[in-house]
């Protein structure tokens, strides 16, 4: 815990990483709603795999932490009918990478139900586990999935950055009466964040569908989720000692993505770059230049709208060439710079 | 006619064995072994699948050996079997017409099935199955109206329009599913919920014989198991999964045994008493906290898999008319009736009136109730959030999405 004096009022500041966060968030709702309960695999007496629902078995039982077998197809339908018999379920995949197993139940039994039922059927559940690149992993464990989730009418997709993400997003998911889908990322789970005060409230909630400018500037606008939004952020620590100073915009939900946001910033400085880790074909940055190409904002930009993305090949293995698979800061630094004819 | 209780005495006869000859007129054969008076429920003489016996998996015991059909249950099912089977030859008609649309998958032969397992639960247990719902979707509280404007995707839809044939909901009935074998494990995750919320209720959670060979539907039966969830599965076997006959497409063709370490029994489904008792036995079988317990009902879908199949490029006219006449189950359970003096004739045929008329109404309605509004379009996204933007199809075309 550390003591910030600002101006003349002293803000208490608590050290948090990504995992306690998340381990936190979810604390707290099991307490808050009886209906609210975790299953996947390893989440009780293995403590998760990743370690995120740590001591959540030992709390709260086998009633409501459960573990299930290494059937994502069957165990995700039980949560999706869990949610529409009146039950909150969480459902964890170990990785997103698993979820094309249980695909179908995401988004044919869960995100198209109320439709279909024309409101008389709600699915109130929760998806989530980490997503996209980690160290290492290979190819059938790297991928991203927020352009394909984010792509169908009926799920909200989330990506948090930060533990304050983290923490506010699960929370505000959980008391969610519809589908969510929540993309966390295994190398952010150890990173530290400060948390005040307010953001360890009980109902400190983050809404889902707007974005956070974590970083104002005049000169360029850079959009990101996840993992990435660091990158931007060392990024524009860089630029701005050669007088650059950029904008970067925190998606924090993919679907329904923030225009409005994105719109307000690229119409104040003219000049727009995108960063995801997924693959750049079809992907989260394709459909926001889409969109500023349709909107109000393109007649502000200076220059065209760019995309920052992971490499279009299957992740590899050794290290050299993971590393040049993810975007890195010095591709951001680039982009910024051929972006602002620098 | 006079109120009475008449016991039809039937036995759901194990390990005797029975002559497959056809029994309309009178319910009472003797079981030479055991030397006991023992009556059989149904049997009808094609070699097809006539089930010898009541098959049991894993069980020491099945369904009891007798069974009580009161004249109001008589009545209240055979209504509602003709209810389903007049309305789902309407649909037949309409569509022809063109006034339904897409796919439309009809439950005549398989009246039964619904109106038997819905005489073994309650209204508060849950049930979910696939897309030949139609039937399913009235057992559970709809009504003739509001099913056929679905189909006709009007406003008085019971899905105003959105949903369809398969996707039709009600209380404790949870769709109508499209993808098939999916709506194994959502059933299971109903049931999760009733053991969840300790509420003593149950779900039945149905499938085709072309959906038992599904991999998720094995999965749930591990977790089912593991977790001793509250869950009837029941296998409708129709003899076809689309165009492919049982032979052609599982290895093993005993679909009460599939579910291995799950208990299993194996009725007729063809008449409504024996899936009433079968599926009154399972119900027990979950309520007492044993976990889950699997049903095969035999049954005969007379038309095709779906409108647009005409149901004779796999198998043949003379089969169905077969089925048609030797064990239909409304005539099955009329004649039971009858030859035992719980109805009469003029009676049984007034109802049949009344369902024509009932279907008629429904039909009217069906076709002169106007299309959804377009307001509705992109409504029905989220539950309890606030309206919000929708893309239309160009950029300049803003909707809007209200819960």
């Amino acid at each position: 815990k550390v003591q910030v004096w600002i101006l003349s009022e002293c803000v208490s500041l608590f050290q948090v990483n990504v995992r306690d966060a998340l381990n936190q968030a979810m604390d707290e709702e099991l307490e808050r709603d009886e209906r609210v309960f975790l299953l996947g695999e390893e989440v009780a007496q293995y403590d998760g795999a990743y370690k995120v629902s740590r001591g959540l078995w030992k709390k709260y039982g086998d009633k409501r932490i459960i573990d299930t077998p290494i059937t994502e197809m069957g165990f995700a339908g039980i949560a999706v009918g869990a949610a529409f018999a009146g039950l909150r379920p969480i459902c964890e995949f170990m990785t997103w990478n698993f979820s094309m197993q249980a695909i179908d139940q995401v988004i044919n039994s869960a995100a198209k139900t109320y439709y279909m039922s024309a409101g008389a059927q709600p699915v109130p559940i929760v998806f989530r586990g980490p997503n996209g690149s980690s160290a290492g992993v290979a190819a059938q464990h790297s991928q991203c999935f927020a352009a394909w989730y984010g792509h169908c009418p009926g799920l909200k997709v989330v990506s948090p950055w930060n533990s304050e993400d983290a923490r506010g997003l699960l929370k505000a998911a959980i008391r969610d009466d519809n589908p969510v889908v929540f993309l966390e990322n295994e190398l952010m789970y150890g990173v530290p964040f400060d948390l005040s005060e307010d953001v360890l409230q009980k109902d400190f909630v983050v809404p889902i569908g707007k974005a956070k400018v974590e970083r104002r500037g005049t000169h360029i606008t850079l959009v990101s989720h996840s993992r990435c939004v660091g990158f931007c952020l060392d990024a524009a620590s860089v630029l701005a000692k050669e007088g650059v100073e950029c904008e970067v915009v925190n998606l924090r939900t993919i679907r329904p993505l923030d225009v409005d946001t994105i719109e307000a910033s690229v119409m104040k400085t003219g000049h727009l770059v995108t960063v995801e880790g997924g693959w750049p074909q079809y992907g989260v940055g394709a459909e926001i230049c889409a969109r500023v190409m349709e909107g109000p904002a393109f007649n502000y930009l200076d220059a065209p709208a760019v995309r920052v993305t992971g490499v279009d090949i299957p992740m590899p293995y050794a290290k050299i060439l993971e590393d040049h698979s993810v975007p890195q800061i010095k591709d951001i630094i680039f982009s910024v710079k051929k972006v602002l004819n620098m | 006619c006079v109120d009475q209780l008449l016991e039809v005495s039937y036995v759901l006869s194990q390990g005797c064995s029975l002559h497959p000859f056809s029994l309309f007129g009178s319910v009472l054969l003797t079981c030479p072994t055991a030397g006991l008076a023992s009556m059989v429920a149904s049997s009808r003489s094609y070699a097809d699948f006539t089930p010898e016996k009541v098959d049991l998996h894993r069980l020491e015991e099945g369904p009891p050996l007798t069974a009580t059909l009161t004249r109001e249950e008589g009545l209240k099912y055979y209504r509602t079997m003709q209810t389903i089977r007049r309305m789902e030859l309407k649909a037949d008609q309409l569509y022809k017409q063109k006034i339904i649309r897409g796919f439309c998958h009809l439950y005549d032969g398989q009246e039964a099935c619904a109106v038997g397992i819905e005489g073994g639960i309650t209204l508060s247990d849950h049930l979910i199955t696939a897309y030949r719902a139609h039937g399913y979707t009235l057992t559970r509280g709809g009504t003739v109206r509001e099913i056929m404007a679905e189909l006709t995707g009007r406003r008085g839809g019971i899905a105003k329009g959105k949903g369809g044939s398969m996707h039709m909901y009600t209380k404790n009935f949870y769709g109508g599913n499209g993808i098939v074998g999916a709506q194994v494990p959502l059933g299971a995750g109903v049931a999760l919920a009733c053991k969840y919320l300790g509420n003593d209720q149950l779900c039945v959670s149905l499938y085709g014989d072309g959906a038992a060979n599904q991999g998720q539907i094995f999965e749930t039966y591990n977790m089912s198991s593991l977790w001793k969830l509250p869950i009837i599965f029941i296998c409708e076997n129709n003899q076809y999964g689309m165009g492919t006959s049982v032979e052609r497409s599982s290895a093993s063709t005993e679909y009460y045994k599939r579910g291995d370490y799950i208990p299993g029994l194996r009725v007729d489904g063809m008449d409504v008493l024996c899936v009433r008792e079968a599926t009154k036995f399972a119900a027990d079988h979950c309520r007492s906290g044993k976990g889950p317990i699997l049903m095969e009902l035999q049954t005969y879908r007379y038309h095709g898999h779906s409108m647009s199949d005409p149901g004779v490029s796999y198998r043949t006219r003379e089969e169905i008319q077969e089925v048609r006449s030797k064990s239909d189950p409304i005539s099955m359970l009329k004649d039971r009736m009858l030859s035992n003096n719980m109805a009469s004739i003029e009676e049984l045929k007034e109802i049949d009136i009344a369902v024509r008329k009932e279907i008629e109404d429904a039909a009217q309605f069906a076709t002169t109730d106007p299309e959804p509004p377009l307001d509705d379009l992109c409504s029905h996204i989220f539950a309890n959030d606030q309206p919000f933007e929708v893309r239309g199809a160009t950029p300049w075309t803003k909707l809007t999405s209200t819960s």
